[in-house]
């Protein structure tokens, strides 16, 4: 990638790292952005999916007879509708098996059929007259259980990859992981301490506001549009084509405005059934997940058992580091074990270290990626342990971090050697905060955690328009999520020289540009933001062309500056500079329309940490815990638009405070979910929390022209342990648990005055 | 309200009464209930107002927790009947949610139940053979079941005239500050002498048996005394041994038997201060 | 059970309807009328993002009947805006950020406009209680709350 870093650090930016207001924002506060469910079509048609009572059971026989005979019912899909398309793509069958259940029912929740009918009622009373035989079968939901010999067994088909020998024996292990360097062992043997203990945190969701929704419209002549809200239609656009044996041209995929995602919009779980309903109905069908179904039947993530082994010298520094990772996923493969393990000592510069994963399924729903996947629950109980060993050494955990802490030319536990990167920045910086020092009330404990996050680059594809007055017209496939549009804008304008508010950003559905790759993996604003800069530059080539068309001189003797063509020098000629309008506005006559486009993967997306601070109040008599401050410190590379870094920090620190304490996926011996509602599934209101305080450090990113790094994930990763390390310091006794709710606080500390 | 008694008398199919709705709707979005009648009884005149009266007050089934928030007399005389009422649901189900809605769910989590059964709160009921009154604690029989009969409605709840030197308090243990059901909830009510003697209690329980419980036994640990350290703490010990609790999602027995004590505790202090004592 | 017609002040607009009987009037405002501002993130009440006021008393959409909006008077996002000039609130939203998905910004928008009604002067608690009804996943609050006592002050102001 050949990229412009002289620019690097000592750019004078104009308008990158300015606060302007979003250009979606009047839209978004006056009730018009349309959002997934707000889409209706002409002879439109509701669509509902019946959905599996069990854990586990074999589907011996699904009879929709009654329910085509109910009056203003138009299709119904069954797996009958649904044949087998992914030509021995077993990640593909596995989402084609998520969408609708095959020969079994692996979750409560499982989609079985789907119908379309004239109104809501009509759907309802349709499902109602659907008849599925079920075998109901042993069921588990447990990772360590799943694990156990003589488990019920999802798949006959999983014999463990990564073992040697490979099992001759079905089981629910998917696959074994291993990431590492040096020799652990031995390191032990150099320690003075060694602390191990065993953790387990319980599964989360996403809880975006919005439920999933589409509306699909497929004709006779197999040319579908599907409307979504999604992370990246253009995956939507490919999967949904392939599961149906479509053509992929023949799907045009638009985005909506999206209510939130976190990672759990990155992959389909309404949409091809809306399309082969659609196709089956001749007609469009809009399909609207309810609340308990996004809970049951969406993607949340992994619950965890973690081990963590770790050993100090007495001097404080770390020999060795061991953990032993076991994540399950739901009922397909693919929990995010491997970034846990990969994550998992990311932080730290380690002469031995080794973790083990393994990825194990289990009758839950398929999880998705949940912002870092992996990695909180990783850092949790690694951080939860290194707080432990430096009170055990004597040291202020902050200084016993700093002297253990990755930096440049640290060989990271999963591979790779870092460049320069901000850890030490944000603990030096953590250090000097006025929280640090702020005095605690009693029954207040403080605590605080690192973090890591890879970040992503992926395939992008933008084009810029110059409008014929000067102006801008972005086209970008990536959904904003979070205020991505504003920094696009902001991009193009400082590459061009131009206002922010000349330029107009839009996402593009999916005939519009060539394949973008989901808004994940932290990788908008860094890569849609490189390729919008690219673009410009390459815009800018042609405006100078331009103008020394006009000027009757050569391209090579034109530069640009701040929206303007000139002359390099004066031996060039000597000629006004000419605006981007005026280059514009004889666009005609000079060869055509003028615009900018890249298309590339993108790479160099530079890794991020933080350092957060949380001070957590513990009710000795209840259990009831209470955030009193919290303070985030993250690298963020280059801040586009500081005021979307920072509600990045505290949108995510605020979702670990919600999984540290309250959040989790209940289920009851019958496998059954139990608490599938905002009610019970309890994440944070906003009289739970105090103001987050943000501070944004920037270690720019030689990967990127500007120096920016992924700012949406790394957030997520501290905040489980910060809050376990404060928890933990107020009420006197180590959490090992997640949630940290007071039945188990106020259990804990039952267990300590019993001790005492 | 004769007209509204007879419509759910008539109605051979599955019928309910609609006030503020705050649970009634959730129960038929869910698919839960499957109604054939549904009488809205906002608009009868009977059921809007609260009434102040020689004896007391009368709270009109209808009134929601807002208006109760606003009607500075009834918030003076029952401040914990009050705060119970407002800890139902949101600002936007405080606009809607009832006193007596809460009691006909008949939930044992029922916010408003412990406070209104701790003020001797007692309900007028109107049904197809006329008026009744009875008790608050016989309206809930088991989870989710009253004593009503088919036909009856709740026309509004009395709370009885305050003596001097009396105060009330509704505490409940919630994992967030707002929005949840509760985990435990304690009522108690007191009335003091001259001299900051009980002379007077009544302490109620939600969450922690089949139905919202009166605790005669916690009642008498505070009567008679200056609801000193002992008291309370036999107070808190008389709550705790009343506790009939299940395990659920929203919390373990153990944890509700040994928070009910705590909350009772608690409560009883502010009701003590609220009663003018020291 | 049958159709209800209904007649009711939306934003100051009369508007008729016919809807069901157990029909939300959540429904009834995105699937009849057009008004999908007001947005269905529950359907229990627990996440406020359906927020709309009736007779100047803030609710929950979804735990309305349409056929109970009969005579009264219903305030949506989409009546917030006075012609070209949005609300002090929802220019303080934009200027603060105080957004980024934005899903849930029409039902705090409402619940923050009634707050203040009620309360011009509101402390950072009550601001937070007061909200406490209305779901954000994205913000983590910070700068909703912000925005609310900016509006709050410059409202006093004016």
């Amino acid at each position: 990638m050949p990229l412009d870093s002289t620019l690097q650090g000592k750019r004078d930016f104009k308008v990158v790292g300015t606060r302007p207001l979003r250009p979606d924002g009047i839209d978004k506060v006056t009730g018009r952005a349309k959002f997934g469910a707000d889409a209706t079509a002409p002879g439109m048609l509701v669509g509902r999916i019946l959905r599996s009572p069990h854990a586990h059971a074999r589907i011996k026989k699904i009879d929709t007879s009654k329910a085509e005979k109910l009056p203003g019912v138009k299709a119904i899909v069954t797996r009958e509708d649904l044949p087998d398309h992914t030509d021995g793509d077993a990640l593909l069958y596995d989402v084609l098996y998520n969408i609708m259940a095959r020969e079994k029912a692996l979750y409560e929740g499982h989609a079985v059929a789907a119908v379309a009918a004239v109104d809501t009622r009509t759907a309802r009373e349709a499902l109602k007259l659907i008849k599925v035989d079920y075998e109901v079968l042993p069921h588990v939901t447990d990772v360590d259980e799943a694990m156990k010999p003589g488990a019920p067994i999802l798949h006959s088909t999983i014999f463990t990859d990564g073992l040697e020998p490979k099992p001759k024996k079905p089981s629910n292990v998917v696959r074994r992981y291993e990431f590492g360097h040096g020799d652990v062992e031995a390191g032990f043997k150099k320690a003075d301490i060694i602390v191990e203990r065993t953790f387990k945190t319980e599964a989360t969701h996403q809880g975006y506001i919005e439920p999933h929704a589409c509306l699909a419209n497929v004709g006779p002549d197999g040319q579908g549009e599907l409307w979504v809200c999604t992370q990246g239609h253009f995956m939507v656009r490919d999967t949904c084509a392939r599961l149906l044996g479509m053509d992929i041209s023949k799907l045009r995929v638009t985005a909506s405005e999206i209510g939130g995602g976190f990672g759990g919009k990155t992959t389909v779980f309404i949409e091809p059934v809306a399309l082969a309903l659609s196709r089956k109905a001749n007609r469009p069908v809009k399909v609207v997940m309810s609340r308990e179904e996004v809970f049951k039947a969406s993607g949340p993530t992994a619950s965890t058992s973690i081990d963590v082994k770790i050993g100090v010298t007495k001097d404080g520094r770390i020999t060795a580091a061991d953990a032993t990772l076991r994540y399950q996923g739901g009922a397909f493969a693919g929990s995010p074990v491997e970034f846990g393990a990969m994550s998992a000592f990311a932080c730290y510069d380690l002469e031995n270290a080794r973790t083990i994963g393994y990825d194990v399924v289990t009758n839950r729903p398929k999880q998705a990626a949940y912002r870092a996947p992996g990695a909180p629950m990783a850092a949790f109980a690694v951080e939860s342990v290194i707080e432990e060993l430096a009170r055990k050494v004597g040291m202020e955990p902050i200084d016993f971090r700093m002297k253990n802490a990755a930096r440049e030319g640290t060989r990271s536990s999963y591979g790779p050697t870092y460049g320069p990167i901000g850890l030490l920045a944000t603990l030096e910086k953590a250090k000097q905060h006025p929280h640090f020092k702020a005095p605690l009330s009693p029954n207040q404990g403080r605590g605080m955690a690192c973090g890591f996050w890879f970040n992503f680059g992926g395939q992008t594809c933008v084009s810029l328009n110059v409008n014929s007055d000067g102006t801008v017209a972005l086209s970008v496939g990536t959904p904003d999520i979070g205020g991505s549009r504003a920094s696009m804008c902001l991009m193009a304008a400082e590459e061009l020289g131009i206002p922010y508010d000349k330029v107009r950003a839009i996402v593009a559905d999916t005939s519009a540009l060539g394949y973008n790759d989901v808004t994940d993996g932290s990788r908008t604003t860094f890569a849609t933001g490189m390729a919008t800069i690219l673009a410009a530059r390459d815009a800018i080539k042609k405006l100078t062309a331009r103008a020394a068309q006009i000027w009757g001189i050569s391209a090579e003797a034109v530069t640009w500056e701040k929206g303007y063509a000139k002359p390099a020098g004066s031996n060039a000629g000597n000629f006004p500079p000419m605006s981007i309008a005026e280059i514009a506005a004889q666009a005609g006559a000079t060869g055509g329309p003028i615009a900018g486009h890249h298309e590339y993967s993108a790479d160099g997306a530079g890794v991020s940490f933080a350092t957060h601070i949380c001070d957590a109040e513990v009710d000795p008599e209840t259990g009831a815990t209470k955030i009193v401050r919290y303070t985030v410190l993250q690298d963020a590379g280059k801040a586009v638009h500081p005021s979307y870094v920072e509600g990045q920090f505290q949108g995510g620190a605020v979702q670990g405070i919600g999984w540290a304490l309250n959040e989790e996926y209940i289920y009851g011996k019958d496998g059954r979910l139990q608490n599938a509602g905002f009610l019970d599934y309890r994440i944070p209101v906003c009289s739970d929390l105090p103001m987050i305080d943000t501070v944004i450090l920037e270690i720019p990113n030689p990967g990127h022209p500007y120096g920016v790094r992924g700012v949406g994930e790394t957030s997520i990763v501290p905040p489980l342990a910060a809050i376990a390390n404060a928890v933990s310091a107020a009420a006197g006794v180590r959490l090992t648990s997640l949630p940290m709710s007071p039945p188990r606080i106020l259990a804990a500390l039952d267990r300590k005055a019993a001790a005492e | 309200m004769k007209e509204a008694t007879g419509l759910l008398a008539r109605e051979k199919g599955r019928a309910f009464v609609l006030a503020g709705g705050t649970d009634l709707l959730v129960r038929l979005r869910t698919g839960f209930i499957e109604p054939d009648l549904i009488v809205d009884i906002k608009r009868i005149t009977a059921t809007r107002s609260i009434d102040v009266r020689s004896n007391g007050f009368r709270i009109g089934a209808a009134v929601t927790g807002a208006e109760l928030n606003e009607h500075a007399k009834l918030t003076k005389a029952w401040p914990g009947v009050v705060e119970a009422a407002n800890l139902i649901g949101s600002k936007q189900v405080q606009g809607r949610c009832t006193m007596t809605g809460n009691l006909c769910n008949a939930s044992p989590a029922a916010d408003s139940v412990p406070a209104l059964m701790a003020a001797a709160a007692k309900v007028v009921i109107v049904g197809p053979k006329g008026k009744r009154t009875i008790p608050v604690e016989q309206v809930p029989v088991a989870p989710g079941k009253t004593s009503l009969k088919k036909g009856e409605i709740i026309e509004s709840i009395l709370l009885p005239k305050r003596p001097p030197r009396s105060g009330d308090a509704y505490l409940r243990f919630i994992p967030r500050t707002e929005m949840d059901i509760a985990v435990v909830g304690a009522a108690v009510s007191v009335t003091l002498d001259a001299k900051g003697m009980c002379t007077d209690a009544r302490v109620a329980l939600g969450a922690v048996a089949p139905t919202v419980v009166l605790v005669p036994e916690a009642a008498k640990a505070l009567i008679g005394t200056k609801m000193d350290k002992a008291a309370l703490d036999a107070l808190a010990a008389a709550c705790s041994a009343a506790c009939r609790p299940i395990d659920d999602k929203r919390g373990t027995s153990e944890f509700r038997i040994k928070v009910a004590g705590v909350l009772a505790r608690r409560a009883a202090q502010i009701a003590r201060k609220r009663a003018g004592g020291k | 059970m049958s159709a209800i017609h209904v007649t009711t002040k939306i934003n100051g607009d009369v508007v008729d309807y016919v809807c069901e009987a157990d029909e939300t009037l959540l429904d009834v405002l995105r699937n009849r009328l057009g008004l999908t501002g007001a947005k269905e993130g529950c359907s229990t009440g627990d996440c406020g993002a359906c927020s709309v006021t009736i007779d100047g008393r803030l609710t929950c959409s979804c735990l309305v009947l349409g056929a109970e909006a009969d005579g009264r008077e219903i305030g949506t996002i989409e009546g917030m805006a006075k012609g070209d000039e949005l609300h002090p609130l929802q220019r303080k939203f934009l200027e603060h950020a105080a957004l980024q998905c934005g899903i849930c910004t029409p039902g705090i928008l409402v619940a923050a406009k009634s707050l203040l009604e009620h309360n011009p002067k509101p402390t950072e608690t009550e601001v937070r209680f007061g909200l406490a009804g209305n779901l954000c996943r994205c913000t983590g609050y910070d700068k909703i709350v912000r925005a609310v006592m900016d509006a709050a002050q410059e409202m006093r102001r004016a």
